[in-house]
């Protein structure tokens, strides 16, 4: 009996060493799996906090010499040293507002179309030329917009907007202007092009992670295919779909090549999106390379802070907006 | 990896090495795209007769002058000359290498190449908005028996930073006291009217499309995309058509016996036949050398390309340097560089 006793306690007493050994083995694994994770996600902080630290330095030296100004001046005058960075701010602003405007209410219809409408056989086919779009590289997009958009835009439309929006009262002034082709207006629309297939893969993605239960309910009900879209789908991926048009947007707003082609490049400021205006990419592509100051230098990495400093603003606003709507539907 | 793949790799890099000991000495340079062509042309041809190689990077004037001042690259090329100053506190000298002509192009509706005259200071006035109108009285009284459009004139200017750009500014600052006072001559100005388009092949295809459009590109673009140039009035009062002719006698007359270290800018040249706007890239090097193995075989070279690389820069529509300009640039080498 005792000996049996001893036996069986010696027993458990090793079955309980040997279980908690190896939770103790798994508690140590558990933390290296948290730690490695955790530096992985902190690479990326790091990396964006560094970058955001080198720009600023090497953009000090125009911070410094122009102070607030730097912000609110038109002029970029390489000659004589003065540098502001309003033109190509709003310019980088309206061309990626232009661009979203488009791309949009067109990525969100190929979107339904493709997980709603569309017979199945047609479905593979055009998502794919979707996909494609998206890996063609810029400056494909760039020499398309110079080479055959550009052109098409001054003799076809561009005189046509001139005559008819440009004579409406308050907005007409926008759509005013010289038929050059190239301009705010042609490269929100080459930007719109660019980024509809990004919005459009996510929204797909989304789209088709609805609950088919929630959605043959609603069709069950008598619903049609807009009500259904609009008050089943839409509030169900309501914030994926906001990530989706962000991405777009941050891919707008960083766009360098294309923009350069077809923007025109010019440092004047003009409220007509029929003019030639620059971006801050198309800035820094356009001159980096033969900045033989240094003022020149900073300024134009300055200008890449800013870009920062704009694109943050930008998805923190879309952020503070998605929570505030949340808020209101009580989600 | 099958067996084809693994006797090519051990081929190849046989080879490599081999080339790698052929060529006993590598010279790199780095700086301006103006003379990318014309110098990787010379280099191939040189390297097929001797054992240098010539690495050449166009990564732009600024690039070239900054290489160069630390002594990463054994020559720079820049479209600007370095002013007096800079070469003394880097122990630099520097020589033009070969010759472009710019000239400015048009797209007006019913005028052919060559047909359109153009002074300078009609010109300075065009790109600073002030003439904005192709049957404007001043352009009218130049083209006495041309049909001029009522049409607005575009203007249309690099985008980005270049040397084009600062020859063409530079001749704008000398004709036109406006000019010089307004934006003044760089290599990127404020331009006070236009569009910019990246790149002499962007200024070339917005002049095409844009209908009464004047811009300016190399002359060879002109050529090759087959836009209409105007002619100018250069300094001499006489009006001439852009030619290898008339960039060679700019290059010839201008004066650069007074130019120390070769710093002057072929703009506004003083002879009769000389085309107002031609332009060159120095070649900058240090005096006393990082390298006299590598220098040396740098000298041997440009004094190649600039006595036998004649038909090469021709092919290339680039102008040679005229003789006199030549032997002045080799008495230059003797006197204040170290070999």
């Amino acid at each position: 009996m005792t000996e049996n006793t001893q036996y069986m306690s010696a027993a458990v007493a090793d079955v309980t060493s040997e279980s908690e050994k190896r939770a103790a083995r798994d508690h140590r694994h558990d933390a290296w799996f948290r730690r490695t994770m955790l530096a992985a996600a902190l690479l990326v902080l790091l990396l964006l906090a560094s970058i955001a630290g080198s720009t600023l330095w090497g953009g000090a030296l125009a911070f410094k010499t122009f102070g607030f100004e730097f912000l609110t001046s038109t002029e970029w005058d390489a000659v004589n040293g003065h540098f502001g960075a309003l033109v190509p701010i709003y310019g980088t602003l309206v061309t990626s507002f232009l661009a979203l405007l488009i791309a949009v209410p067109v990525s969100f219809g190929i979107a339904i179309f493709l997980t709603e409408v569309a017979p199945p056989w047609l479905r593979m086919p055009i998502a794919s030329a979707v996909e494609l779009l998206a890996g063609i590289p810029s400056i494909i997009y760039g020499m398309w917009g110079l080479f055959v958009f550009g052109p098409f835009m001054a003799e076809n439309m561009a005189p046509w907007i001139n005559d008819n929006l440009g004579a409406l009262p308050l907005i007409g002034p926008v759509f005013q202007g010289p038929p050059l082709g190239i301009g705010m207006l042609t490269a929100g629309i080459v930007l719109a092009i660019m980024i509809t297939p990004f919005i459009t893969s996510v929204m797909t993605e989304v789209f088709r992670s609805v609950p088919v239960a929630l959605k043959e309910s609603a069709y069950a009900l008598g619903g049609t295919t807009w009500e259904v879209v609009w008050d089943i789908v839409l509030p169900y991926t309501r914030s994926a779909v906001v990530g989706g048009i962000f991405l777009g947007l941050g891919r707008a707003l960083g766009e360098t090549m294309a923009v350069t082609f077809v923007l025109g490049n010019a440092h004047q400021f003009s409220a007509s999106l029929m003019l030639p205006s620059s971006s801050i990419a198309s800035v820094i592509a356009n001159e980096f390379s033969e900045a033989y100051t240094d003022l020149h230098r900073s300024s134009l990495i300055a200008l890449g802070f800013l870009l920062f400093v704009v694109t943050f603003i930008v998805l923190a606003i879309a952020r503070l907006m998605l929570s505030r709507l949340s808020r209101k539907e009580g989600l | 990896m099958n067996l084809l793949t693994k006797t090519r790799l051990s081929l190849l890099l046989a080879s490599m090495c081999l080339t790698g000991m052929a060529h006993a000495t590598d010279v790199t340079g780095a700086g301006s795209s103006f003379v990318f062509p014309v110098i990787s042309k010379w280099a191939t041809d040189y390297s097929k007769s001797t054992d240098t190689k010539i690495n050449y990077q166009s990564i732009g004037s600024g690039g070239g002058i900054a290489q160069i001042k630390a002594a990463t690259v054994d020559f720079g090329a820049s479209d600007a000359p370095l002013k007096a100053e800079d070469l003394q506190a880097g122990g630099l000298g520097q020589f033009p290498s070969v010759i472009g002509g710019i000239v400015p192009v048009i797209n007006v509706e019913g005028i052919e190449t060559g047909k359109l005259e153009l002074s300078g200071k009609v010109l300075a006035d065009i790109f600073q908005g002030k003439i904005t109108k192709w049957n404007d009285s001043a352009i009218v009284a130049l083209n006495k028996g041309l049909k001029l459009p009522e049409s607005n004139i575009t203007v249309v200017h690099r985008s980005d930073g270049s040397g084009t750009s600062f020859n063409f500014t530079n001749y704008l600052a000398k004709v036109s006291p406006d000019w010089k006072n307004g934006p003044g001559e760089g290599s990127a100005v404020q331009w006070p009217v236009g569009v910019g388009g990246k790149g002499n092949e962007g200024v070339a295809a917005y002049v095409k499309q844009i209908k009464g459009s004047i811009g300016y590109v190399e002359f060879a673009y002109a050529k090759t995309n087959n836009i209409a140039f105007a002619k100018l009035e250069n300094a001499a009062g006489k009006v001439v058509e852009p030619s290898a002719k008339a960039f060679a006698a700019a290059a010839a007359t201008a004066k650069w016996e007074d130019a120390k270290d070769f710093n002057l800018i072929m703009t506004n040249a003083p002879g009769a036949d000389a085309w107002p706007i031609t332009a060159t890239t120095w070649i900058i090097m240090y005096k006393q050398p990082k390298n006299a193995e590598k220098s040396a075989a740098a000298f041997d070279f440009f004094k190649w390309s600039l006595e036998k690389g004649q038909a090469q820069a021709e092919s290339l529509d680039y102008v040679p340097l005229p003789k006199e300009l030549v032997s002045k640039i080799e008495d230059y080498w003797k006197t204040e560089f170290t070999r």
